[in-house]
């Protein structure tokens, strides 16, 4: 009985951030615009070679949009008085986060397929291998998504400082996880950061499935991703839990 | 077996001690006022018994359930209405209702009845379908209360759910209040307002700086200072309270058109005040007797005369 309330619990919280929070402007503009902009800033005009590019580009928009969910809701609720209320019903901390890693998974499996469909009608782009493909972003969504709802666990109200905040964070990320130098080609200090970075797993594990190259085996980008995640979850359920009182 | 069973309850915010070694049983079926003044941890303990937050030390049970041990199996026990508690202003009033139904389990065809029923009760059936965001203040709050009783709850909890409403809003809110207890729900109600809880408790609990200086059935409170009595009087005109002084007369207070003069001999005063009306060519419009109120109990057990 208690499990399945648990579950209960984290369906609602998702239903109720999508409803809610997907089509809130700073979703919009980091989770959307923002990697268009990217895309069109470093590929467009220039002759490069699609298939080489394509597997980080769509890192890169799985990677904004999986995350972009997530630091929004918890300051958004604070802010509007609504969290209390939310803590009230038959929720614990964790529902409440598992609810809303769902959202920002969801958020990132919707936008990375409609990027895909795009890649197959538009470009011409390789599936070596779509089951791993397929794999690598549930992984990816659920990864970063986790990331994105610890992003919003430091104790601040206010929903613009957390945007700004995340965005900072986000952000060089992506210059140092392969996307725009292929991972082969890093070494010394930018091969260290890379290693670092969750993202530079999920960028190989597409290499793999649209290309069939990869610079480390995939059951690393596995294994890389999956304790990511759960480090991500574990502190931010600490930080959410600490901060909890001061969002009353 | 109390709805409601507090031991030891404690919780410091930094440096500030908000709830202070708190105790109390709640009955079941009770209706149950925890009064104090602003600061005084009111919130901070609905907070503590509704799982909310948890606490430094001390054991909260809800119909035998730990609070504690076994949150959520509690929460389903119980309905809240926190005192910022607002709803989604994004959702409309149906979507609210819905929400909560469904975080407490409703099955799909009691949660259309349910919040339909609901919004009937609380005058809101034609805005259901018009986001919250449109709504006054009133408007939310009965939002706010059907979303905490659309499981029926066996015990609900209020903080100071009347505070800032326009007069048809309390009234729907104090109806339903008194509707959830006839139907045998226990009522944990906190507020400031004295009549209030005067009115509606059958027990009241004074906090004080997070500890509980009082609790007893209100009339009990109420005779505990029985040298506190006081005329209320108004005249055709103004006039200034110190025309009454008095060795005989401890304070006088205005409010409104009225004075209430308080004193512990009001067969003196009364006559005091007569005499003073006819050498002054006052007409007397009203003139009550009354006996130690609730509120000069509250003032003198919480420390509020400055
Ligand atoms: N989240 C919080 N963080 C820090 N201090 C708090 C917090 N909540 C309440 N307090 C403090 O605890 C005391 C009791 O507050 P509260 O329970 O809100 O009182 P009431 O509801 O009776 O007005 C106050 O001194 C208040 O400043
Ligand atoms: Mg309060």
């Amino acid at each position: 009985m208690k499990e399945s309330v648990f579950l209960r619990g984290v369906i609602v919280t998702a239903e109720k951030n999508i409803r809610i929070y997907y089509n809130k402007a700073p979703v919009i503009i980091f989770g959307l615009l923002f990697p268009l902009f990217m895309f069109f800033a470093f590929y467009m005009g220039r002759k490069i070679d699609m298939s080489v590019f394509f597997p980080g580009f769509l890192a890169m928009a799985l990677f904004f949009t999986a995350s972009s969910v997530g630091p929004l809701i918890t300051p958004w609720e604070k802010q509007a008085g609504t969290y209390e209320r939310l803590l009230s019903y038959p929720v614990s901390v964790n529902t409440i986060i598992l609810g809303d890693v769902l959202a920002g998974a969801l958020f990132g499996l919707i936008i990375t397929s409609v990027v895909m469909t795009v890649a197959v009608l538009f470009l011409e782009v390789a599936f070596t291998a779509p089951i791993l493909l397929g794999l690598a972003i549930v992984l990816g969504t659920i990864c970063f998504a986790s990331f994105g709802v610890l992003l919003a666990s430091p104790s601040v109200r206010s929903p613009s400082h957390i945007m700004m905040f995340s965005s900072l964070i986000r952000f060089p990320l992506i210059f140092i996880s392969g996307i725009f130098i292929p991972l082969t080609e890093l070494e010394g200090m930018g091969l260290i950061l890379a290693y670092i970075s969750p993202l530079t797993y999920l960028v190989d594990m597409f290499n793999a499935g649209l290309t069939g190259t990869s610079a480390f085996p995939v059951a690393v980008d596995i294994l890389a991703l999956m304790l990511f995640t759960c480090v991500f979850l574990l502190i931010a359920s600490k930080f959410h839990k600490r901060n909890l009182a001061k969002g009353l | 077996m109390p709805a409601i069973k507090v031991e030891g309850l404690r919780k410091k915010f930094g440096n500030v001690v908000a709830v202070d070694n708190i105790s109390f049983d709640v009955e079941k079926g009770e209706m149950f006022g925890f009064l104090g003044p602003n600061g005084a941890g009111k919130t901070t303990t609905i907070r503590l018994l509704t799982g909310v937050l948890i606490p430094d030390a001390g054991n909260v049970t809800i119909e035998g359930v730990d609070v504690r041990k076994d949150m959520i199996r509690a929460k389903m026990m119980m309905g809240v209405i926190p005192e910022m508690g607002d709803v989604y202003v994004d959702l409309t009033a149906k979507q609210n209702l819905v929400l909560a139904g469904k975080y407490y389990g409703l099955p799909k065809s009691a949660l259309e009845e349910k919040s339909e029923e609901l919004l009937s009760t609380f005058g809101l059936y034609d805005r259901r379908k018009d986001p919250v965001r449109t709504f006054s203040k009133g408007m939310k709050q009965r939002i706010s209360i059907a979303c905490a009783i659309i499981h029926e709850p066996q015990v609900l909890f209020l903080d100071e759910p009347t505070e800032g409403l326009d007069v048809q809003s309390r009234r729907l809110i104090i109806d339903t209040i008194i509707e959830m207890n006839e139907k045998g729900s226990t009522i944990f109600l906190t507020t400031h307002n004295i009549e209030e809880a005067n009115r509606l408790c059958e027990r009241v609990c004074i906090i004080n700086k997070g500890r509980i200086v009082a609790i007893d059935r209100p009339e009990i409170l109420r005779g505990t200072f029985d040298n506190t009595q006081s005329v209320e009087i108004s005249f055709d005109q103004s006039v200034e309270g110190d025309l009454f002084d008095a060795e005989f007369i401890s304070k006088v207070d205005r409010f409104g058109d009225k004075l209430r003069l308080y004193t512990n001999d009001p067969d003196r005063s009364v006559k005091h005040v007569v005499a003073l009306a006819n050498e002054r060519g006052l007409r007397i419009v009203s003139m009550t007797v009354c006996g130690p109120s609730l509120e000069e109990a509250f003032v003198r057990l919480t420390g509020g005369e400055q």
